[in-house]
C-alpha cells in the first residue's frame, strides 16, 4: 500500500518542476531566440503556463499540509492569482504584439534566416 | 509614431479584471493595520485601475465615470480629511494626529479609536494618492491637452 502523504508529495514534486522547467525553456527563447515576435511567444507562453503550474503546485502542498479554514482561504487566493494571471498575460502578449506591428517592427523572414 | 486604436481582445479582458483590480485595492488599504499595504499602495491601484480604463477604451469613456471636476476634488477632499482629523486631536487637546485623545468624540475606548482614526487617515491618503495619479498621468499622457492623439 502507498502512503498517501508520500504520493501527494511526488505529485506537488513533479508539478513544480514541470513549473519550473516551463520558466527555463521561457527564459532560454527569450535569451536566444532571434527575433522580436519570437521573444514575445516564447515568454507569452511559457511565463504563463510555468506560473501556473507552480502556483498549482504550492496550492496542493498547502492544502496537504493542514487543510484548515486559514489555508483554505489562503489557496483560494493563488487560485484567484492564477486566474487572472490566466487572463492577463496572454492579454499583454497580444497588447505588445500588436504595439510592435503597428510601430513598424519587421518580423523575422526566411531569407533573414538564410543570409 | 504610434497609432493608438481599440481593440476587442484588451478592452474586453479590461472590463472583466478593471472591478476586480478596484475591489483589491480596497481590500489593500483597508487591510492595512494587519498585512502589507495602506492608503498609499491601496491609492496606486486604485490609480492603476483608472489608468488602464484609459489604456484600453478612450479618455472620454474614462471621464464619464470619473470627470476632471471629480478628480480635483478629490485631491482636495484627502488632504482635508487628514488634516481634519489631526485637527480635531489639537483642538481636543493632544498632540497633532494624537487618535487616542478621540475617546472622547466617538462612543469607543482609546485602543478602538486609535485605530479607527487610523483607518480614516489611509483612506484619506488613498483618495489623495489615486486622484493625483490619474490627474498626473492624463496630464503627461496628452501633453496637457486630455483628448485622443497622436503619441
Amino acid at each position: 500500500m502507498i502512503n498517501f502523504d508520500f504520493a501527494l508529495n511526488i505529485i506537488v514534486g513533479v508539478i513544480v518542476g514541470i513549473g519550473l522547467f516551463f520558466f527555463f525553456t521561457a527564459t532560454v527563447g527569450l535569451l536566444r531566440f532571434p527575433d522580436f515576435y519570437c521573444k514575445l511567444q516564447a515568454t507569452g507562453k511559457g511565463d504563463t503556463l510555468g506560473a501556473i503550474l507552480t502556483l498549482l503546485g504550492i496550492v496542493i502542498y498547502i492544502l496537504k499540509e493542514d487543510f484548515s479554514f486559514s489555508t483554505i482561504l489562503v489557496s483560494l487566493k493563488l487560485l484567484f492569482i492564477i486566474f487572472f494571471i490566466f487572463l492577463a498575460n496572454p492579454t499583454a502578449t497580444h497588447a505588445i504584439t500588436k504595439a510592435g506591428l503597428d510601430s513598424g517592427v519587421i518580423p523575422l523572414r526566411k531569407e533573414d534566416l538564410e543570409r | 509614431m504610434i497609432r493608438l486604436y481599440d481593440d476587442l481582445i484588451i478592452q474586453t479582458v479590461c472590463r472583466i479584471m478593471i472591478p476586480f483590480i478596484q475591489l483589491f485595492a480596497l481590500y489593500v488599504i483597508t487591510h492595512g493595520h494587519y498585512s502589507p499595504g495602506g492608503g498609499f499602495q491601496g491609492g496606486c491601484i486604485l490609480g492603476a485601475s483608472f489608468i488602464l480604463m484609459v489604456i484600453a477604451y478612450d479618455i472620454k469613456w474614462m471621464k464619464k465615470r470619473f470627470s476632471e471636476y471629480t478628480n480635483i476634488f478629490m485631491i482636495a477632499f484627502g488632504v482635508f480629511i487628514y488634516a481634519f482629523v489631526g485637527l480635531i486631536c489639537i483642538i481636543l487637546g493632544a498632540e497633532y494626529l494624537n487618535y487616542g485623545i478621540l475617546h472622547k468624540v466617538l462612543p469607543a475606548d482609546p485602543v478602538k479609536v486609535r485605530a479607527l482614526a487610523t483607518l480614516g487617515i489611509e483612506i484619506s491618503v488613498g483618495i489623495t494618492v489615486m486622484a493625483v495619479m490619474v490627474s498626473i498621468f492624463l496630464n503627461l499622457a496628452t501633453f496637457g491637452k486630455h483628448e485622443r492623439g497622436e503619441v
